[in-house]
């Protein structure tokens, strides 16, 4: 299969900071590859080795057959690109800002304006407003539109949803997953774990350093262990009653409960006894699967060296 | 081509949607004009003089009566000793006491000489000094009007002084070209360093960049914009001058619109120069204001004359490009000369033009840092 982006060994060093270290991956061609991890993992800086924007420490990347550092301006015609800040003129309107970015990009609206019909449609009723008036989910709309409509080979959007509503998320993906039967490959980076599912592939990275790379389903299989929920009314006493017990090898929360693994990895009446002891009656204990935040935590930790017990 | 283009539109609708940017571009350089025009005037008039006259004769009157009525000062009061010169003063209306001495018109037919003297109020010492020879010079008249059938047996040198090309010597003269010198860079460079590092701080400089644009068509569509409206602020100024103040242009119209355009273009370029070493707006505008107005105002020769300064001031306004374009501009103003005087300065500025359009590209950033 052909690779869309082919990266190996990039370094990047801010003073004295590493925001990424030794970073290696491949894109194929047409998969939506997700780059998950929480804020200052080095995302960010990795998008903009990708679109050119920065020039590596070390190592080379190889961006739809062309070097992102020799071969910038040729690059440049044939990427679509938003950054993670809303980047468009906010004293422009909607309309404006869409004419603006096709002819600079040589092209004009109505030449493409298939491949955004389905998003831009949703915004198209405030065409004549600013863009600085839009809401969040529709500023990323027109975002979005404004990135796609020179019918760019690569489409790389940093941190996409963020502050976005949920059902505008929703929508998003949807959107991006239409766009497969164009060709276009898609590199998206996102802090939130359940978006990672909707990728082809994801990497998990985290400190400059990717720590697996792999399809979301078999991300999740990785996951070494039994993992239970907890739920009780009184979720704060519970983790801490939980850290404390020795039998318990981590405890994360999750929403309204805490996500358990065990040292032996065997459930017995023990947990439970422990915690009435503790003076939690209410306890529900339950066997779950493990999502892909369960397994980044456990990656993470891997890499760290350290357990929360400590 | 087109892509210039549509960059050059966006320019335009930002400078259309932004109040601010349009008041800055045409409301200030209207407000300096006539305030410096009006307000700032070294010129006197209806200066406010006291007369203490211990003589109080037929030619103490005259004299007093041609001072008066010369239109340059204003009678407050009559005194009649010196210990009201002080109270005077102090009301601060009158700033010159003319007192004539006891006998003057007696003593000036006896003998041939009589004494005036002349107080003027030295906390203000621009107006005393301009006060007090505007009285010499009308008492001189006096005495050689009053000398022609008194004194016709002596020999006497009277200078006849004329200005040239500004016979009245008015202010506007010196303000209206430091002004336009003034203004014209201010504004073009402040504009065109902010709307730069704007792009910068609002992050749409990042996706400009991950485009096709070059960075030559990027600065070229910022200036081309702020050329056009800095060019038609020239034409305002020019306009306002002469219908306000009189002020023609003496020389060729012509030859002073293209001096002006160049100047405009080494202005924009110095801003795009600023704007590249500047992260954020803050720091251009305030590069653009401390950096160019104060040594503008103070080192260019507007206010003060170049020749009068140390020579280290001189070295430094060397490196001013107003300090060669009010050369240019007064020269076709009031004087009228022609391209034959000024081309050393032109070519001053076409170089320093160059200079700053090449550093400016070549400091432009392709990348992030």
């Amino acid at each position: 299969m052909l690779k869309a982006v082919e990266s190996s060994g990039i370094s990047k060093k801010f003073g004295p900071t590493i925001a990424l270290d030794n970073i290696s991956f491949s894109v194929n061609e047409s998969e939506i590859f997700g780059f998950i991890g929480p804020d200052g993992a080095g995302k960010t800086t990795l998008f903009r080795i990708i679109t050119t924007l920065l020039l590596p420490d070390e190592g080379e990347m190889s961006v739809l057959g062309m070097d992102s550092t020799t071969d910038y301006k040729e690059l440049r015609k044939n990427i679509g690109y938003m950054p993670g800040r809303f980047s468009l003129y906010q004293d422009l309107s909607v309309e404006e800002n869409l004419n603006f970015f096709a002819t600079v990009f040589g092209t004009t609206v109505e030449e493409n304006y298939e491949l955004i019909s389905d998003i831009y449609s949703h915004i198209e009723p405030f065409k004549k407003r600013l863009a600085g008036k839009l809401s969040g989910g529709m500023k990323q709309k027109l975002a979005l539109s404004c990135a796609l409509i020179h019918k760019p080979r690569l489409l790389i959007l940093d941190e996409p949803t963020t502050g976005v509503d949920a059902v505008s998320r929703s929508e998003f993906w949807d959107m991006l997953g239409k766009l497969r039967k164009y060709n276009i490959t898609i590199i998206v980076s996102t802090p939130y774990m359940d978006e990672a599912i909707r990728c082809d592939r994801v990497a998990l990275i985290q400190n400059g350093e990717i720590l697996s790379i792999d399809t979301p389903q078999n991300i999740k299989a990785g996951f070494s262990r039994k993992l239970f929920t907890v739920k009780s009314a009184e979720k704060y006493k519970l983790i801490k009653t939980l850290r404390k017990n020795p039998e318990i090898l981590t405890a994360y929360p999750f929403g309204d409960s805490i996500h358990v693994t065990l040292n032996n990895n065997t459930l017995d009446n023990s947990l439970y006894e422990y915690l009435v002891r503790e003076g939690i009656g209410d306890a529900v204990i339950m066997e779950a699967e493990a999502g892909i935040e369960d397994r980044f935590l456990e990656l993470m930790e891997k890499d760290n060296g350290i357990t929360n017990k400590a | 081509m087109k892509r210039f283009l549509g960059f050059v539109k966006k320019e335009f609708l930002h400078i259309f949607r932004d109040y601010r940017t349009l008041f800055i571009l045409f409301g200030i350089p209207v407000a300096q004009i006539l305030i410096f025009g009006f307000a700032v005037s070294n010129d006197i008039r209806n200066a406010g003089v006291a007369i203490l006259d211990l003589s109080h004769d037929e030619i103490t009157l005259k004299l007093t009566d041609k001072i008066i009525s010369s239109g340059f000062f204003k009678k407050t009061e009559t005194l009649l000793n010196y210990k009201d010169i002080d109270r005077v003063f102090k009301k601060g209306k009158t700033k010159a006491v003319i007192i004539f001495e006891n006998d003057f018109g007696k003593k000036l037919i006896s003998e041939g000489k009589a004494s005036l003297s002349i107080i003027a109020d030295g906390s203000e010492p621009n107006t005393a000094t301009l006060v007090t020879n505007y009285t010499t010079a009308i008492v001189n008249d006096f005495t050689t009007e009053l000398a022609g059938p008194v004194l016709n047996n002596s020999i006497r040198i009277s200078p006849d002084v004329k200005m040239f090309y500004n016979p009245n010597l008015k202010s506007h003269f010196m303000f209206v070209p430091g002004v336009v010198t003034l203004i014209l860079i201010l504004i073009s460079a402040l504009m065109t360093s902010v709307t730069i590092t704007r792009e910068k701080e609002f992050g749409t400089m990042e996706v400009l960049l991950v485009s096709p644009l070059r960075p030559i068509q990027i600065i070229l569509g910022k200036v081309m914009p702020y050329f056009i409206l800095s060019f038609i602020n020239v034409l305002l100024i020019l306009a306002l001058s002469w219908l306000v103040f009189d002020l023609p242009v003496k020389g060729s119209l012509i030859l002073l619109l293209a001096e002006c355009m160049l100047y405009i273009l080494m202005s924009l370029s110095l801003g795009i120069l600023i704007s590249t070493v500047s992260g954020n707006m803050q720091q251009a505008i305030f590069i653009s204001l401390i950096g160019l107005m104060l040594p503008t105002v103070l080192l260019s020769g507007f206010i003060f004359p170049i020749e009068n300064m140390p020579k280290i001031y001189d070295y430094v306004s060397s490196i001013l490009p107003p300090r060669y374009f009010i050369v240019i501009i007064k020269n076709i103003m009031i004087k009228g000369t022609g391209l034959m005087y000024i081309w050393k300065e032109t070519l001053i500025l076409i170089i320093m033009t160059l200079v700053f359009i090449g550093l400016s590209v070549r400091k432009f950033k392709i990348r992030l840092e």
